[in-house]
């Protein structure tokens, strides 16, 4: 039984009795027990439970009963994304033991599906970071060599992935965090559309931008899961009703005709020169196709970085103040304590980025403050989008690569937050203007580190962004995962 | 000159959920922590979910108030740390960044004086928090979350009172309009809350908070001025700052601390997407909203001939002006209107008696007929209502046991006034020579007859016996 099968090949394999959903979830126990040593994509794994559903779902198979489109496929969720039953700890020490009372939505319209969720999966606290060495469990390491960054912040969700401990598993997204450890793992990771896709059950770091995405090995598995985690949310006032769509129809309808810009900004200075040559690279791959590739240009792109750190930490700000635990958190009595004083004591317990976004985010906001750094912010973000919206009616898709850089060594940038800012360069124009975007594995370094394309489309196009990002993959060999 | 300002928080009792999730609105008398859920306690994960209809309620108050409603509006978050508040934000509305809350720029009639409104906006109460303990050492501070995310509107004025008087009348007429609306019962305890800001002439603004009840605001309001007052008489100057209403004391207090100019770091609600106000869905809540008390009060009398005071009366107080619309006819409305506001408002002068009536409209308007054609009499009237509203029972029930029917054959009542002048034959010479005296006979016939009588038979009788005897 091979463990890198495909979403969509796990299905197929599944239905004509190639394989037990039982087998495979005891597989891919196996999988997770020899390999969490060496890359801790986990934070809970749930076992038990796994197994357990995994029977019922071949005794439906023996009989014949209705099964759901996901088959018993196991399935990671990053720990910021509420779980019934499964404690959700946004890998922070404030939420160490929190076992939310409800499955996010997307959790249960995936179980709906007869998905597996196998366990939680390791993340930078509360999702603000960019490598997932910000987590209160330790950092994940990247598959493809473990003393080098998952990049982040849904790092457990790429890694898990990409070393076969799942065959797919949901991230968050706010300023690149599933694009970015999708890229630096070799997998497939998806931004949704802002409002595609239900929040209700994620946890809240920057709600105007963040969406919840997919990370799987193939772009047919993540058109498999948008079928069944997309659409409008009643628990989620921001989701849009647009009708049912099926992203796996016409997924190879190729890009003949298609005009795609390549971002100037996102492909000049700074950029890895692997990198640069595997950008022009996966252009050429799209020529090949018969689209046509012109050079964009979006000067708001060079501000987006300090808009974005400018909007998601106000937003943090608030975000997290509800941590005081007085109704949930962890082991400490309030009596004896000024309210004041205990919440400060309480939440001395965050992280060292958290503290330095929520600071940052009560600045921007403070009185005095907020038309000089966040309306500024604001106004750029307007900029932007007006900028994408002259851009999309050139062209069809944009592309960029995801990350400027190669995956770097572990610790190796932790202590310059700016550095590390900067990682988010390319990715954080989907957020702060809520168009999809997806990174889609192309190359492998000299150094053997892998190196992924990102492509945009225009908002709610996210059915035409998979089929580019199809037509892409189809051009591609990358060897196996070495770990 | 005196300026006084008003902050109204008037709870939509009426609605059936909180404002973000499915939770009671009225949380009242329920065990403490029974009425929450992940979204109104503020869970990781949840999302508020706008009720709609509050935005409706919203938007009939503001209309109310002759207020403009804009044509989108949008949500904003309060950031602060208080135990009551499960998110460490209140979600609000603020107009700093351009009229954006429900209502703005509206304006109160109350007698000569037009009190401006400067905003209305819709918001969610916090939690309670409840003190145990006897002494401060033992306090130990609880806090119930069932009002949290209550649906609330506040309404604040422009600093345009002159007097505590003016408040209490303006307040007055808010809890009329409010209820007469149907969104919100102002008597319930909480249910409308108030704090002002006041500066005598020459003197700094003075904020006024934690008042609890109308009839405090009034007091806190006139301690306010005479202690401003004498500060400035004795070329003190009055520092500007926030005080406390101490319930106990009668007196204000001020808060002496710097969490009153705290800064609350507003930031867009980006969970509450804005929302698109239609202006036919505006016309068409003007067109359903319920007539206005000052309408209602010129129906009433230019229809009806309702006396201006009664008609005054009558509609402000949306309970009985309901039970009016429901028992008067053409012929018995003026009837109707005197025995709500001078009987029946008697025995009910509060709250609880009002809802403890077991009357009907069908009662009213049966002694109304009754009264009009003369089969009993208004004061027998008066005893049969007091025991309709106790027992339920219909009138003629009532009249029955309590042998209220009128004495209304000549032939007994020629036999009691007989009566009346051979006991009386003192008066009866008085009445002879001095016509004006005779009622002091007619008293004497009732009496006998337990205000049986027709007043007018009676009169009647008692003249023709005078002038032939
Ligand atoms: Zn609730």
């Amino acid at each position: 039984m091979n463990l890198g099968i495909s979403a969509t090949e796990y299905v197929s394999q599944i239905r004509n009795g190639q394989i037990s959903a039982e087998e495979f979830i005891a597989k891919t126990l196996d999988r997770i027990r020899t390999v969490e040593g060496k890359v801790h994509a986990y934070i809970t794994i749930d076992e038990q439970n796994a197994l357990n559903q995994a029977r019922i779902i071949d005794k439906k198979i023996k009989a014949k009963e209705r099964i759901g489109a996901l088959f018993g496929m196991p399935i990671s969720i990053k720990d910021n994304i509420c779980t019934s039953g499964i404690r959700t700890t946004c890998a922070s020490k404030m939420l160490e033991n929190f076992i939310a009372p409800y499955d996010a939505t997307v959790v249960s319209r995936l179980k709906q599906d007869d998905a597996i969720i196998i366990g939680k999966v390791n993340l930078d606290e509360f999702a603000m970071g960019s490598t997932t060495e910000f987590s209160c469990f330790g950092p994940s390491r990247n598959p493809w060599n473990v003393e080098y960054v998952p990049g982040g912040s849904s790092g457990g969700s790429g890694v898990s992935v990409s070393a076969l401990e799942c065959v797919a598993s949901l991230g968050s997204d706010t300023g690149g965090s599933v694009r970015s450890p999708a890229s630096f793992c070799s997998v497939v990771g998806l931004k949704p559309t802002y409002g595609l896709v239900s929040r209700y059950g994620l946890v809240s770091y920057a709600n105007s931008i963040e969406q919840i995405g997919p990370v799987a090995r193939k772009v047919e598995d993540i058109a498999l899961i948008m079928n069944t985690i997309s659409g409008h949310d009643s628990h989620d006032d921001t989701t849009v009703e647009k009708g049912r769509v099926d992203y796996l129809q016409d997924l190879n309808a190729g890009v003949k005709g298609k005009k795609i810009g390549l971002v100037s900004q996102m492909t000049g200075d700074g950029v890895d020169k692997e990198v640069s040559s595997a950008t022009n690279a996966a252009v050429s791959k799209f020529q090949d196709l018969e689209a046509e590739c012109i050079p964009i240009s979006l000067d708001s792109v060079e501000h987006s970085v300090a808009a974005y750190y400018t909007i998601a930490s106000a937003e943090a700000s608030s975000n997290l103040s509800r941590y005081d635990n007085l109704r949930y958190g962890f082991d400490l009595g309030t009596e004896g304590y000024e309210f004041k004083a205990y919440v400060s004591k309480v939440r001395s317990n965050f992280g060292p980025e958290v503290t330095r976004r929520m600071l940052l985010g009560a600045f921007v906001l403070s009185a005095g403050y907020y038309g000089k750094y966040y309306l500024k912010a604001q106004k750029v973000r307007a900029m932007m989008k007006s900028q994408i919206d002259d851009a999309f009616k050139k062209v069809d898709f944009l592309v960029a690569p995801t990350m400027p850089i190669l995956p770097f060594k572990i610790g190796e940038k932790i202590d310059d937050p700016l550095t590390l800012y900067l990682l988010d360069a390319n990715t954080i124009m989907a957020n702060l203007t809520g168009i999809p975007a997806i990174s889609v594995p192309f190359a492998i370094s000299s150094s053997g580190l892998p190196i992924g394309i990102q492509i945009f489309a225009n908002s709610f196009q996210d059915k035409n962004l998979l089929q580019a990002a199809y037509a892409l993959q189809q051009t591609t060999h990358l060897p196996e995962v070495p770990v | 000159m005196t300026k006084i300002g008003l902050e109204i928080h008037c709870q939509l009792t009426k609605l059936e959920s909180k404002l973000f999730c499915s939770c009671k609105a009225d949380y009242r008398n329920l065990s403490p922590n029974s009425n929450i859920c992940p979204v109104c306690i503020g869970l990781p994960g949840s999302l508020p979910i706008l009720n709609k209809k509050a935005v409706e309620k919203a938007t009939m108050i503001s209309l109310a108030l002759g207020c403009k409603i804009p044509e989108q509006i949008s949500f904003f978050r309060k950031n602060y740390f208080y135990p009551d508040l499960p998110k460490g934000f209140q979600i609000t509305q603020y107009n700093a960044y351009g009229p954006t809350s429900i209502g703005s720029d509206g304006v109160v009639q109350i007698e000569e004086k037009k009190i401006r409104i400067r905003r209305i906006q819709l918001e969610e109460d916090p939690g309670r928090l409840v003190y145990e303990g006897s002494s401060e050492k033992t306090q130990i501070t609880l806090v119930d979350y069932n009002r949290a995310g209550a649906p609330l509107v506040e309404i604040v004025t422009e600093p345009d009172f002159e007097n505590p008087k003016q408040v209490r009348i303006f307040l007055n007429v808010l809890a009329d309009l409010v209820e007469n609306l149907g969104v919100s019962d102002p008597y319930l305890e909480g249910a409308m809350r108030v704090d002002g800001n006041i500066s005598v002439e020459k003197a700094n603004r003075v904020e006024i908070k934690n008042v609890g009840s109308f009839r405090d605001i009034e007091k806190a309001l006139h301690f306010e001025i005479t202690r401003q007052q004498s500060l400035v008489e004795r070329n003190i100057p009055v520092v500007a700052e926030t005080r406390h209403w101490d319930e106990a004391r009668k007196i204000t207090v001020s808060s002496r601390s710097k969490e009153e100019e705290q800064d609350y770091r507003y930031l867009p609600e980006a969970d509450i997407p804005i929302i698109q106000i239609a202006q036919n869905k505006i016309a068409a809540l003007k067109e359903n909203m319920p007539e206005s008390i000052i309408a209602k009060k010129e129906r009433y009398a230019q229809k009806y001939g309702i006396p201006p005071q009664v008609a005054d009366v009558l509609s402000s107080d949306k309970f009985y002006s309901d039970l009016f619309e429901n028992a008067h006819t053409d012929t018995n409305a003026k009837e109707i209107a005197n025995i709500i506001t001078t009987d029946l408002m008697g025995f009910a002068d509060t709250r609880e008696k009002k809802l403890d009536l077991k009357i009907t409209p069908k009662h009213i308007s049966d002694l109304a007929d009754a009264i009009l054609n003369g089969t009993i009499t208004r004061n027998s009237g008066k005893i049969a209502l007091q025991e309709m509203v106790k027992t339920g029972k219909s009138l003629s029930d009532v009249k029955s046991s309590l042998d209220l029917g009128n004495v209304s054959d000549v032939s007994s009542l020629e036999k009691i006034i007989d009566e009346v002048f051979k006991e009386e034959e003192k008066a009866v010479l008085e009445a002879k020579q001095n016509p004006d005296t005779v009622n002091y006979i007619v008293g004497k016939v009732m009496k006998k007859t337990k205000g049986k009588a027709s007043p007018g038979t009676t009169l009647e009788l008692i003249r023709k016996r005078l002038l032939s005897s």
